[in-house]
């Protein structure tokens, strides 16, 4: 496995970049190029900083550089029974860990055990000035000085070039089952959060069609007790099925109409537009396969709390208009943000409106 | 074009109690000397300062129109919550104002199905989880002063609790804020959503110490009471021992609840004041909650059973019913006021290090006690490696505070050698401000001064804590070079 720095050269060309105002479009390996769309400027490849820095199970901590693969990461993790519990979606084989943590990106486990953000324990990054900046670092607890490495967690590059983060990682669940249930949307919503709600080793839940699928983890007697308390049919190959809904390979993605992503509070009823659902992180992330007009989206998750974004348009395509909107009165301050960290502005401008 | 005021304090009362009459009612206002000393000092009583003036608004409103006015005329403002932080974050600014968040103190909903609970700042940490009891619910972060701590003050110091090895820290478990900038406008962030658009502002709002914004709602998290919690106590004779245990519990994949750690002296103290049933002949003990499915916390306590008598242990409990397990966790709650009866004052650190450092640690913690003759107890959160130990000393010894301090700075400097952190929970504050210059390099810091001007260009929330300036660092590195004593203790240093 390669294992090389190149922070200095990185450094070096960003602050040359910076000097001469010349935009820079910082990649990994494009797996999310349809999530995020054109950046703009010069290429800035970090797939050539990469390798574990340092992984020490019984801390619970692994720390590697951006450019390195997510499946080496978690290959390694699974060497001692270890995973990254926000099960972060890879769109693609090569998916690196700094384009993970810069899209903020996590799995069906989400609403259980936490988001990506919630397990970036620390991260060093080259500012828009070029200088290598370290905040945080590889302990549980932390509140020296601003939580400056969570602010990178989804700001897409526009703060910064990651070049190492330091994640918490957690033991893999003894045992793990998934569930299927026959229910339409409305009723399973409200399953999902009323179980949320009580002690059940609950760490997925999904619904499409008129199928809600669910799974438990954690001690095989709580898992199997949990199994009897719900009842529920086994799903023989739960894995892959939380691996496709992760990697939106299920069948629901492949469809022409533009796919839109709602953010809604989970308990939130459905929502009506016309289009076809698919509902995950127990009601919390809802996707959905629409003709509809953008102004009748954003209102609907709106009205319910919620925002709402397209997310690429059809395969192929490849080109989002990027995050949901902010509000108005957010706009100052990360435009403040922006200039405190890239003060020439040339980190993935595109990204920045 | 506004006007910068320089005031005395009592000038600042002048100038500004009338404009704040206009929106306040005469209650929200204190003036006189003897209504402002109980705000002259946090939970950590070596700093003190007199404020300007304190307000205690009662609605979001108000809060505003006094931010509004403070930044017209450039009044400093320091938040604060229920006073209970332990490094000095709320120590009052004399030319300045001391804005109480206490008053603003109801639960607005809690929201069973969605479960959330939003709630006004000043409400107290564990008013949330009584409030959301009848639901089966709770929320998990929970500080040992829960009692007393509000919640805006568990968000501004990112507060952490026995609890938090498993179920986070408050950063994991607020999921919605609004705050107002230092010129008083209201900003919304993230809601009832598992995220929300553009950067993580609640992440960095959270444990940004009053320097950022005054946080005036919350929505948290809650979680299913489990379904049970058992604890075991083990009992070891040797600190090493101890500390390998935990290591070994962590290894097999174990994520206790809680886990902590006591020593000799802290058992004793606690023993001798809770009669909690410890081993007082123990060189520690730890204590381990389990919980979740009645299951799963059966499966568990064999196994952590084992491991422990594996590593040495050489004696385990388990609590038999709820009120043997209230019991031995008496005796941890009360660790801080038990070891305070053993001397008249004492001075609470908190760094993090990696658990393998532990026991190593601890030994090099007694010798430098040893070294300057002033005994430390340690209680803490063994499982994330937050250390706390405390100081014992007298104030009215004269040079006792010092040593005392010099000690402390010390002990954070072995955190930061062991690749820990100064703190891990408590802030920075006032207090470890110096250490911050020892944690982090000039560019580091020039960027917290960024950020910082981002939300507030005049530098008018909480002035001169949590980040040193770089004059100050220049400073503290020579000040380093002659010996760690500091060449002029009487001068003001922030
Ligand atoms: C006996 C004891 C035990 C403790 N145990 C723990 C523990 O286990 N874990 C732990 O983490 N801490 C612990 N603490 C420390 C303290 O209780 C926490 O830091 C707590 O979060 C402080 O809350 P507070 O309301 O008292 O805040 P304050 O002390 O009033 O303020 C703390 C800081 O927050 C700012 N602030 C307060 N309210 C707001 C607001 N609404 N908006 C913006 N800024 C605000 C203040 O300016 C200040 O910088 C303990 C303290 C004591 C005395």
């Amino acid at each position: 496995m390669n294992n090389t720095d190149i922070s200095i050269t990185l450094a070096e060309t960003v602050r040359e970049a910076a000097e001469r105002n010349k935009p820079l479009a910082i990649h990994g390996n494009g797996t999310k190029r349809f999530f995020i769309g054109d950046l703009g400027g010069e290429p800035l490849d970090v797939t050539g900083h990469r390798g574990i820095v340092s992984y020490e199970p019984t801390e619970l901590v692994v720390s590697a550089r951006a450019g390195t693969p997510l499946a080496e990461i978690e290959a390694r993790l699974a060497e001692h029974n270890q995973m990254l519990a926000f099960e972060p979606p890879h769109f693609g084989a090569d998916a690196t860990l700094g384009g993970t943590i810069a899209c903020g990106l996590s799995g069906p486990r989400r609403p259980y055990a936490g988001a990506a953000r919630d397990h970036v324990l620390g991260v060093k990054m080259i500012n828009g000035c070029g200088e290598i900046l370290a905040f945080g670092g590889q302990v549980m607890k932390n509140v020296a000085g601003y939580d400056l490495s969570r602010l990178m967690v989804g700001a897409l590059g526009t703060l910064g070039v990651l070049l190492e983060v330091s994640l918490k990682v957690l033991p893999k669940p003894a045992s793990e089952i998934t569930l299927m249930f026959e229910l339409p949307a409305d009723r399973a919503i409200v399953a999902m959060n009323t179980w949320a709600g009580r002690p059940l080793p609950l760490s997925a839940a999904s619904h499409s069609g008129d199928t809600l699928a669910i799974r438990l983890s954690g001690a095989a007697q709580a898992v199997q007790a949990a199994h009897a308390k719900l009842g529920g049919e086994v799903v023989e190959k739960g894995e892959e099925f939380w691996r496709e809904l992760r990697e939106h390979r299920r069948g629901f993605f492949r469809d022409d109409a533009p796919l839109w992503r709602l953010s809604v509070p989970p308990a939130v009823p459905p929502l009506k537009l016309p289009g076809k659902w698919l509902i995950d992180w127990g009601g919390g992330q809802r996707w959905i396969k629409t003709q509809a007009p953008a102004a009748e989206i954003h209102d609907a998750a709106e009205q319910v709390g919620g925002h709402a974004a397209m997310v690429g348009a059809a395969e192929g395509r490849g080109t989002g208009p990027g995050p949901a909107a902010l509000a108005p009165e957010l706009v100052p301050l990360h435009r403040n943000l922006k200039q405190a960290f890239d003060p020439h502005a040339i980190l993935n401008r595109a990204m920045v409106s | 074009m506004n006007v910068v005021h320089s005031f005395t304090p009592a000038g600042l009362r002048e100038f500004l109690v009338p404009k704040l009459r206009a929106f306040l009612p005469a209650a929200a206002l204190l003036t006189a000397d003897e209504e402002l000393r109980p705000y002259e000092c946090d939970g950590l009583s070596a700093y003190r300062r007199v404020p300007g003036l304190v307000v205690m608004p009662e609605t979001v409103e108000q809060v505003a129109q006094t931010l509004k006015l403070c930044a017209h005329h450039r009044v400093p403002v320091v938040a604060r919550g229920a006073g209970t932080g332990l490094s000095g974050g709320a120590l009052p600014h004399s030319e300045g104002v001391l804005l109480s968040l206490a008053r603003l103190n109801r639960i607005m909903e809690i929201d069973v199905l969605n479960c959330t609970a939003t709630v006004e700042p000043g409400v107290r940490n564990l008013a949330i989880s009584e409030a959301a009891a009848p639901h089966g619910l709770y929320y998990a972060p929970d500080p040992s002063s829960q009692i007393a701590c509000s919640i805006g003050g568990n968000v501004a110091e990112n507060a952490g609790g026995v609890h938090c090895l498993k179920y986070g820290l408050t950063v994991h478990n607020v999921l919605g804020l609004k705050f107002l900038t230092s010129d008083g406008e209201l900003i919304r962030l993230g809601g009832k959503t598992l995220d929300a658009p553009g950067y993580d502002l609640l992440a960095l709002l959270t444990g940004s110490e009053g320097m950022l914004g005054v946080i005036v709602e919350i929505t948290v998290k809650l979680l299913p009471r489990p379904e049970r919690a058992q604890v075991m106590l083990a009992a070891f004779d040797d600190l090493e021992n101890a500390g390998g245990a935990v290591a070994a519990i962590i290894a097999a994949g174990i994520i206790p609840a809680g886990l902590e750690m006591m020593d000799r002296l802290a058992i004793r103290a606690a023993e001798d004041f809770v009669h909690a049933g410890y081993p007082v002949g123990a060189a520690a003990i730890l204590l381990c909650e389990l919980d979740g499915t009645n299951e799963e916390v059966s499966d568990g306590i064999l196994r952590v059973r084992e491991l422990l008598l594996e590593h040495g242990a050489t004696e385990v409990r388990t609590a038999r019913d709820e009120a043997e397990r209230l019991k031995m966790w008496a005796g941890r709650k009360a660790a801080f006021p038990a070891v305070g009866r053993l001397a008249p004052d004492y001075y609470c650190m908190d760094g993090t290090i990696p658990r393998k450092h532990l026991a190593g640690v601890l030994a090099q913690i007694s010798a430098l006690s040893r070294e300057y003759g002033l005994p430390v107890a340690n209680v803490f959160h063994a499982g994330d490696g937050n250390l706390h130990p405390l100081i014992l000393y007298d104030a009215n010894k004269p040079g006792d505070l010092t040593r005392t301090e010099e000690l402390g700075g010390k002990i954070l400097e072995l955190c930061i050698a062991a690749g820990g952190t100064i703190t891990g929970e408590h802030g920075v504050g006032v207090e470890k401000i110096d250490q911050m210059c020892a944690q982090f390099g000039s560019a580091e810091l020039a960027q917290f001064h960024a950020v910082k001007r981002a939300f507030d260009p005049h530098g008018l929330l909480n002035p001169g804590k949590a980040v040193p300036t770089l004059a100050r660092c220049a400073e503290f590195g020579r000040m380093h070079v002659h010996g760690g004593k500091l060449a002029f203790p009487g001068i003001e240093r922030f």
